[in-house]
């Protein structure tokens, strides 16, 4: 069975018009890693607010179809519930956080759940452990700097121990140090714990290589489902405003004059190596 | 022409936040800050429109020291769009809050609905025209936001992070938007992390560490610098990155290179020899 299934999914905010998400048919395995992009307004984040029941829980409007999160239909299913299924990162750290400190952020949700203390610690310690913010733990908030936020929120998140973790732009308020550190311990939940990840991400030079699919939306669709690779050398991504990362700008560019690689450099330093052998 | 003089700032909180700075801009350029957070960037942009006044050292806005005017006086001369739309929005529709500023310095009525469709249809804003700004996505409200300051046409252009929300598409059209208003006379600032969008739009980077100017010349020059970037926990732009990968491997390939048909016309180059 598959991790996530979502069938002829649309959804149409209260008081809007048109829907922000048509028709949405998709299914996610477990471990795999998906950058979900496409201009604003895509239709992105209404579509991660579908993932943990946000929709239709919380916000209100007309959804249509299913979206089925290891078994459980989100229809079915309060949010809490699913909560502990799928993890939700949103761009602005800031509104995530509420606690005095660092330590108590990260009971807070699975003291909600009403777990035993000695399981409430043990999450929390491990938690600290995997975004290696043990020297954070009685920092308030608003001591931190944008990427440490953006990792104890993380943290916070990961104490429910969800399998899917699905991060709305977690770097764009974070200066370049910030957003690679936090890319990078994106990559080891997904390298290390298997955590399934869909990530919404405009940097997209710092991702591509840790990325096994990429999914593009544009005006509530998805118009793209595939390897990064061909993704990229499609014309989609130019058609709807989409950056393409340099090195397989490069590849594009040069195939067109009829230079041949035997594949799509997904990093600087494959392109490099790429270049190297034509050179010679 | 801004001129800053050895300015020194210190918060009430007792953080220094500038130590010594001493640049000119000149009419017309465009200009880009950089530097990690907390490197000084908003505290110095803000002494621009007399908002915040230097502790120590002097800043002349065209022969103006900010001190002996009121930033109200400068407004019409310098425009800030701060990084948070939040922290600037509060008129109950997008028109309104364009209207605000063109109301206060007193423009008269068809002045005012002239600017205010140009600004609206120039942003991409019409159809939000009706619309609660607080209703929109964070990427609209910065472009609201923006809208509110560009509207009154001011001489020196200010703008605090502009790319942040903003896609590839957006951030071109503002890209191309800014360099039409330099282009014009106007001079262009703008605070950024965003390495690709300052190289490709801005002629002068301007680089702060700890309150400091750490560089400040042409992008080809500064943002290719490792010395400059680490000192600044920049990272250089893509296809910087690139050439420094294929100098690597490949002899006398220059590294110093941030425009992507540049670093292409090198690699063709080569490839006939």
């Amino acid at each position: 069975m598959s991790l996530i299934k979502i069938k002829n999914l649309s959804f149409t905010y209260a008081n809007a018009e048109e829907p922000a998400i048509k028709n949405i048919n998709l299914t996610i395995e477990k471990g795999e890693f998906i950058l979900l992009t496409g201009p604003s307004g895509c239709g992105k984040t209404t579509l991660c607010r579908c993932l943990n029941g946000l929709i239709p829980h919380f916000y209100s409007g007309e959804m249509q179809g299913d979206v089925i999160i290891d078994g459980l239909n989100t229809k079915e299913h309060p949010v809490y519930e699913l909560a502990q299924k799928v993890g939700l990162v949103f761009q602005d750290p800031e509104n995530q956080l509420v606690s005095l400190n660092v330590e108590k952020e990260l009971a807070f949700a699975p003291e909600n759940l009403g777990l035993p203390r000695k399981e409430i610690r043990k999450r929390v310690e491990k938690s600290l452990q995997l975004l290696r913010i043990e020297h954070l733990r009685y920092k308030a908030p608003y001591e931190l700097s944008g990427g440490e936020q953006q990792k104890v929120a993380i943290a916070s998140v990961l104490t429910l121990r969800p399998k899917v973790l699905v991060l709305d732009e977690p770097t764009s308020n974070l200066d370049p140090k910030g957003a690679k550190q936090v890319l990078e311990t994106i990559k080891e939940l997904n390298e290390e714990l298997k955590v399934t990840i869909i990530l919404v991400e405009h940097r997209l030079d710092l991702i591509l290589p840790y990325t096994t699919r990429v999914i593009l939306m544009d005006r509530g669709e998805i118009v793209s489902d595939s390897t990064p690779g061909k993704v990229f050398c499609s014309n989609i991504p130019e058609e709807i405003g989409v950056d393409i990362p340099v090195s397989i700008k490069l590849y594009n560019e040069l195939s067109k004059m009829g230079v041949k690689f035997n594949k799509v450099p997904l990093s600087a330093k494959d392109a490099a190596e790429l270049l190297t052998e034509v050179f010679k | 022409m801004i001129e800053t003089v050895d300015v020194w700032f210190t918060y009430p909180d007792g953080t220094t936040a500038l130590r010594g700075v001493s640049l000119r801009i000149k009419d017309g350029e465009s200009v880009a800050i950089m530097g990690e957070n907390g490197a000084g960037k908003t505290t110095l942009v803000k002494h621009f429109n007399g908002l915040l006044k230097p502790e120590k050292g002097t800043v002349l806005v065209d022969g103006i020291d900010t001190r002996d005017t009121s930033v109200a006086n400068l407004a019409k001369k310098v425009g800030l769009v701060f990084q948070n739309p939040d922290h600037q929005l509060f008129s109950s529709t997008v028109e309104e809050e364009v209207m605000f500023a063109l109301k206060n310095l007193g423009f008269s009525r068809e002045e005012i609905r002239d600017r205010v469709n140009w600004v609206l249809k120039f942003l991409d804003l019409e159809k939000y025209r009706e619309r609660s700004p607080l209703s929109l996505s964070g990427g609209e409200r910065k472009r609201v936001a923006l809208a509110s300051v560009l509207c009154v046409k001011p001489k020196i252009l200010i703008l605090d992070e502009p790319t942040i929300g903003q896609d590839a598409k957006q951030k071109r059209k503002l890209g191309n938007l800014l360099k039409k208003y330099q282009k014009e006379g106007n001079t262009v600032i703008v605070v950024t992390h965003d390495v690709e969008f300052a190289s490709k739009y801005f002629k002068r980077i301007i680089v702060m560490a700890g309150g400091k100017i750490i560089a400040d010349g042409p992008p080809n020059k500064v943002l290719t610098s490792l010395t400059i970037l680490e000192e600044s926990s920049l990272s250089p732009p893509q296809v910087t990155v690139l050439s420094y990968e294929i100098a690597k491997k490949v002899n006398a390939f220059p590294r110093d290179i941030v425009f992507f048909d540049e670093l292409l016309q090198e690699i063709i180059a080569r490839l006939r020899r």
